[in-house]
């Protein structure tokens, strides 16, 4: 499978990146190389194969469900660029 | 280069038990050829002269108390990806400017629960992206290695080239490293040093900046295989605070060096025979054999039929894994933010302008290949084969292989620039023999084993059975034995 120059832009945006006409143009060689060198796994015959989930078997570790952490909220926003108290700021999302 | 920084970290531990010298002497000899060369390696982004003298001045304390820890004074380069509370930690990116962590990763705490001393953190490819440390966005990295008669720049690997270069440079005695496809054993065999990859759940995650998290693990660069098995020892760990990190005890490791070979089998996997393999890597590759048989081990051919598949099928799922993990960094919690019209132009710009190329190539593909209609064909299908790379490994090891013996890279260290043309998948091509070991989870390392006809380091690579760093440890030390070690003639 390869990629148009729609499909960069069209996935740039949903990454959120946004890509000008130049960058778009060089991306689509660059990843249509990537999805060319990753074709060869059609090659491979996974009938039956299970999709690896952990590759180390674990079991999913527990713990007591009680607060043991938090009240730190000047620690969480130290490094935003923009706060206000302890409130991130972003540009209105809602009008 | 100073005696003292020629030490390795078990002649640092010697010599302060004998009180040859003192910690804060020790470190005052790092900081001043940090100082000093520094620029000629771009290994440090950030150095952090205060805190090791502080450091190493407790160091002494506990010397003359007779309390001295496993790493007590020990002077340590830390990758920029590890937090490191109040201290730049921004896996050499720009959209992490300005970022400073309120809190320590478990694995930096652990070293220095055990007395070690921070001299600063180190240049890497950004977010650990790349084989060669050109992606950062401080430059590139110098590797102290260049070619005999010659006076070209080479790269010193990647991701970790800041600690591969440091370590080899003697800016300091060992330094943290991560490996996601091979970016500790690849720099290590670029610089003539050792670096291992531990067993995926060995050394918490915690606190490190995530690209890849099912591939991702911590480990060390050192000068010597027993160095190297003194900081694993530290580094790794239970915690709580990471879901994936292993309820499995922590031996010493040191113990199991000199520990004889005699009857170890040792598998010599065909697929590892690459088309094109360089003649130096085949001739070193043979070396190893021999050394092997010379100390009683026993070689057997084996087969891991999928290894072909393990970097296609990395490149997808380690980008996947990326453009999730690489979803926070969208101007509003920490880092760069570019002002803009509305929420999403803000997010656009701050990632366009905060991104390397290699980064949003990495996010590009991760979020195509999830997108609605590929998952099955691409990252489904990765993760099956996935599994088939790793029953390739239980298979061998079932049959009774206690190790793997493999090339480390396809290559010795290449020139700064040289792989930088159109298609990525050149650059990608560096680490055919180190993710294999990431794919199924298991521990690697990478020794020095020889030069090439140039006069650059070439390793051999040492894969085991999740959770049996010790044999590679014992192995490892053969290598070490009948190589000798390098270290690169000073130019700077
Ligand atoms: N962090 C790593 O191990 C990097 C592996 C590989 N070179 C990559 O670019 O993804």
């Amino acid at each position: 499978m390869s990629v148009d120059i729609a499909t960069v832009k069209r996935v740039a945006h949903l990454a959120r990146i946004r890509v000008t006409e130049e960058e778009a143009a060089a991306l689509q060689g660059e990843l249509n190389a990537i999805l060319g060198f990753v074709e060869q796994l059609n090659e491979v015959d996974v009938a039956g194969v299970e999709p690896m989930t952990s590759v180390i078997p674990m079991a999913v570790k527990r713990r007591e469900d009680v607060v043991d952490d938090g009240g730190i909220a000047a620690d969480i926003v130290r490094n935003a660029p923009l706060t206000d108290e302890n409130y991130f700021l972003v540009p209105k999302v809602v009008e | 280069m100073s005696e003292l920084t020629a030490l390795t970290i078990a002649g640092i531990r010697e010599g302060l038990r004998r009180k040859d010298f003192s910690a804060v002497e020790l470190t005052e000899a790092y900081l001043a050829a940090i100082e000093r060369f520094n620029q000629a390696f771009n290994a440090y982004v950030a150095v952090t002269p205060e805190r090791a003298l502080e450091m190493a001045g407790e160091s002494d304390r506990r010397i003359a108390e007779g309390e001295a820890r496993a790493l007590e004074g020990v002077p340590l380069g830390i990758k920029d990806l590890f937090c490191t509370k109040g201290i730049h930690s921004q896996a050499a990116s720009h959209v992490l400017d300005g970022f400073k962590p309120p809190y320590e990763s478990t694995v930096t705490a652990n070293l220095w629960r055990d007395g070690g001393v921070m001299l600063g953190k180190l240049n890497m490819d950004e977010f650990a992206m790349g084989s060669s440390n050109e992606t950062s966005y401080y430059g590139p990295v110098v590797n102290p290695w260049r070619r005999r008669g010659g006076n070209a720049q080479l790269v010193p690997g990647g991701s970790s080239g800041g600690s591969a270069a440091a370590v080899a440079a003697h800016l300091c005695a060992g330094a943290t490293a991560t490996d996601t496809g091979g970016s500790i054993r690849q720099p290590a065999a670029f610089t003539g040093t050792v670096g291992i990859k531990p067993t995926y759940g060995r050394c918490s995650r915690r606190g490190i900046v995530a690209f890849a998290s099912s591939l991702d693990q911590a480990g060390p660069i050192a000068r010597t295989v027993r160095d190297a098995a003194i900081m694993l020892r530290t580094m790794a760990s239970v915690d709580p605070k990471d879901t994936t990190s292993a309820d499995v005890e922590v031996p010493d490791y040191e113990a199991a060096i000199g520990e004889s070979v005699k009857g170890l089998r040792i598998g010599i996997p065909r697929e590892y025979r690459v088309d094109g393999m360089p003649e130096e890597i085949e001739k070193l590759w043979q070396a190893g054999m021999d050394w092997y048989r010379a100390a009683g081990a026993e070689l057997v051919e084996i087969s891991l039929p999928h290894t072909k598949y393990a970097l296609p099928a990395y490149y997808i799922v380690a980008p996947a894994e990326a453009s999730s993990n690489l979803a926070r960094y969208d101007g509003v919690r920490y880092g760069l933010r570019v002002p803009g019209d509305d929420i999403v132009d803000m997010y656009e710009k701050t990632r366009a302008a905060g991104f390397g190329r290699e980064v949003k190539r990495r996010v590009l593909i991760g979020t195509y290949v999830l997108s609605a209609g590929y998952y099955d064909a691409y990252y489904l299908r990765a993760q099956k084969v996935r599994t088939l790379i790793k029953r390739d490994f239980e298979e061998a090891f079932q049959a009774g292989i206690d190790a793997i013996l493999t090339p480390a890279t396809p290559s010795s260290a290449f020139g700064i620039g040289e792989k930088a043309g159109g298609d990525p998948v050149e650059m990608y091509l560096n680490d055919i023999f180190t993710v294999t070991v990431n794919m199924a989870g298991l521990p690697g390392i990478a020794v020095p084993a020889g030069l090439d006809p140039a006069g650059l380091p070439l390793g051999l690579q040492l894969i085991g059975r999740p959770f049996d760093e010790a044999t590679l440890f014992r192995a490892a030390q053969v290598i070490e034995d009948s190589a000798g070690s390098f270290t690169p003639e000073a130019w700077w």
